[in-house]
């Protein structure tokens, strides 16, 4: 059973599609991070499933049941907000307990319900602070157990941590992560952020201009990218691209000299071979020229070209280059990805 | 090093001295000296004013207008204040939403405000005539029997009390607008996904956060009520019986009309009494209370 569903939905204002034809399902119980760069859609899917926002088009179903019309409130989901939207003039106590109250729920369940949570979360000692007094991670706390105590089976967050610190955020993903999989809540987690997909994710859903580019699981994302996009927005540095041409024995590097790269000819296809699978090879392999190279303690980022063509190879430790300096890069093959240069999409019949 | 600082003295003390001279000449003095006065009798020609301790107060106790004043302003105070305070919140709503022509009707809620208070009142005066005013032109067309608002001991102080509620409602939209436009939309939204009907947002959260723009209408409101003098000139001359006399316009009558600068000036301390102390209370209680951003 499929705990949400979007079926071809699309959002359109005037001629702008900010969602376009968007399909996908997120299992119960999983973890699904809606991820692309900014404007691409990711925070209007999220707010057509929490209903904040009507679709133009198509048909979004929660635990099977079309909500497609009705009211956020009538969705059974909880939802956690960028700015964390706590109420200011309430106590953490009353902020967490302002759903159930209005909801009018049986009200001597209350303290019990707020000890719970508020233990869960860390905020026993704070629940008499306005949220003013706190710091932006207690704040976030605040609005994840106003999320999490009405128990809904579902909850929406939207870049919940983009206003903390690189330390908190850390902090913060494991501790949601392992909410979620306590609670056996289902997640749909909106972010730009490559990391906390990776970290957090079930599901990745990535997105660019309104649409979906790949949707599934993060290591088929990182191990098999859909599209030269795909490939290109996961992973420190970005995965190399580079346009191949005809050889003797198959397709070669553009630019380069070196053995062929695959069997079939190179013209209109583009190689994709992540930073982290090139070696430096004593001899043979293929040619490069050094740009520069930046220590990071546990590798170094080496940036050099192949002909014309630029690209980033990630060395263990520390590795001491001269700009200029030619060097012979090798890779696996199982490394290698191929793309159609026209279209961007992986061609799996290259080899 | 000393003459530095004695300069720097002198300059803030220059920079502090027109409003200063101001706040002395038209505030302090007056009020230091309305009290003093108001322990003397009222100077008349070769008679100067000579001490007579609490004696206006004394009058004063005695005296059926002031007690009638001072009712009629507790009364138009409550029934201006409230009435026009929940009529600019709900203006406030309404043209803060997306409707069309937002910016027309912003301006024509707030077109009494601008107007001349003088002028208002004429126009009030003219709704309120008998015979042929526009409000018994209304009433004469569905057969009512005619009626004289403001020449009627139990109309008279309504028929003002609605003039000021027109007046001030428009003014204090202005105040809420602008409290409603800082909050942010995301805690509507949030609101509305817990399960909040419009109604337990408002109470539950709009209201609270607009609590301080409320304190501020609130005491404006409240001196308004005590400072309004130029409606009743115009339209009711405290009449008739005293029935619409406020406690300023007293005040006016007193000094102006009888030249009893002396009791006038009495008048004046218990007027600035009831001021204080009210904003005192609001001060000290109500702000306890109230959240501020």
């Amino acid at each position: 059973m499929s705990a949400i569903q979007l079926k071809n939905v699309s959002r359109q204002w005037g001629s702008h599609y900010a969602v376009n034809a968007a399909s996908f399902s997120v299992r119960e119980g999983a973890f699904a991070v809606l991820l692309g760069p900014s404007g691409c859609g990711k925070s209007t899917t999220l707010r057509l499933i929490a209903g904040l926002d009507q679709p133009t088009a198509g048909e979004i179903l929660i635990a099977d049941k079309d909500v497609t019309g009705l009211p956020s409130a009538q969705r059974n989901i909880a939802m956690v907000f960028q700015s964390y939207a706590l109420f200011p003039h309430l106590s953490v106590a009353e902020n967490i307990l302002f759903g159930v109250k209005v909801r009018k729920e049986p009200a001597e369940h209350f303290p019990a319900r707020l000890q719970r949570v508020a233990e869960l979360l860390g905020l026993t000692q704070l629940l008499d602070r306005k949220p003013g007094q706190l710091s932006g991670g207690q704040q976030q706390r605040v609005a994840l157990g106003r999320a999490i105590i009405a128990e809904k089976p579902v909850c929406l967050m939207d870049e919940p941590l983009s206003n903390l610190d690189a330390q908190l955020r850390h902090e913060m993903r494991r501790e949601i992560r392992g909410l979620q999989q306590k609670l056996g809540i289902t997640m749909v987690y909106v972010t730009h952020d490559q990391t906390e997909a990776m970290s957090m994710a079930d599901q990745v859903v990535l997105l660019r201009d309104g649409r979906i580019e790949q949707d599934a699981t993060p290591d088929e994302l990182y191990a098999r990218p859909a599209t030269t996009f795909a490939a290109r927005f996961i992973g420190t540095p970005p995965m190399n691209i580079l346009r191949l041409a005809d050889g003797p024995q198959g397709g070669v590097i553009a630019g380069g000299q070196g053995e062929a790269v695959c069997s079939q000819p190179g013209a209109g296809l583009e190689l994709g071979v992540r930073p982290e699978h090139i070696h430096l090879a004593p001899s043979g392999g293929i040619q490069a020229k050094v740009h520069s190279s930046e220590y990071f303690g546990a590798d170094t980022i080496v940036a050099c070209s192949i002909g014309e063509q630029a690209l980033s190879v990630r060395a263990p430790g520390k590795v001491v280059l001269a700009a200029g300096e030619n060097i012979s890069l090798a890779w696996e093959r199982e490394a290698q990805h191929f793309f159609d240069a026209a279209t961007g999409g992986r061609r799996e019949d290259v080899i | 090093m000393n003459r530095i600082n004695l300069q720097h003295q002198v300059t803030g003390w220059l920079l502090l001295l027109p409003a200063m001279l101001l706040l002395l000449a038209f505030t302090h003095y007056p009020a230091v000296a309305t009290l003093w006065h108001s322990f003397f009798s009222t100077p008349k020609g070769s008679r100067p004013a000579s001490f007579v301790g609490i004696e206006n107060y004394q009058v004063m106790i005695d005296d059926p207008v002031f007690w009638q004043s001072l009712w009629n302003n507790l009364y138009f105070s409550l029934g201006t204040i409230p009435l026009s305070i929940a009529l600019a919140i709900a203006m406030a709503l309404w043209v803060n939403g997306r409707i069309a022509g937002r910016g027309f009707l912003r301006l024509s809620y707030f077109t009494p405000t601008v107007l001349p208070m003088i002028a208002v009142a004429n126009i009030w005066l003219f709704f309120y005539t008998p015979q042929y005013g526009l409000l018994e032109q209304i009433t004469g067309f569905f057969g009512l029997p005619s009626h004289n608002w403001l020449g009627s001991p139990s109309t008279a102080l309504g028929a003002l009390i609605l003039v000021a509620i027109w007046k001030e409602a428009g003014f204090f939209m202005i105040f809420y607008l602008a409290a409603l436009q800082q909050m942010s939309p995301v805690l509507a939204e949030a609101a509305a996904l817990e399960g909040a009907s419009r109604w337990q947002y408002f109470w539950r959260v709009l209201f609270p956060l607009l609590m301080p723009t409320t304190l501020f209408v609130l005491i404006n409101a409240l001196i308004n009520s005590f400072r309004l003098v130029d409606h009743i000139i115009v339209m009711t001359r405290g009449g008739p019986d005293n029935a619409s006399s406020l406690l300023l316009y007293y005040i006016y009558q007193v000094g102006f009309s009888y030249w009893d600068s002396a009791y006038a000036a009495a008048l004046t301390t218990v007027l600035l009494a009831v001021l204080g102390t009210t904003a005192f209370i609001k001060f000290r209680f109500l702000d306890r209370r109230t959240h501020y951003q």
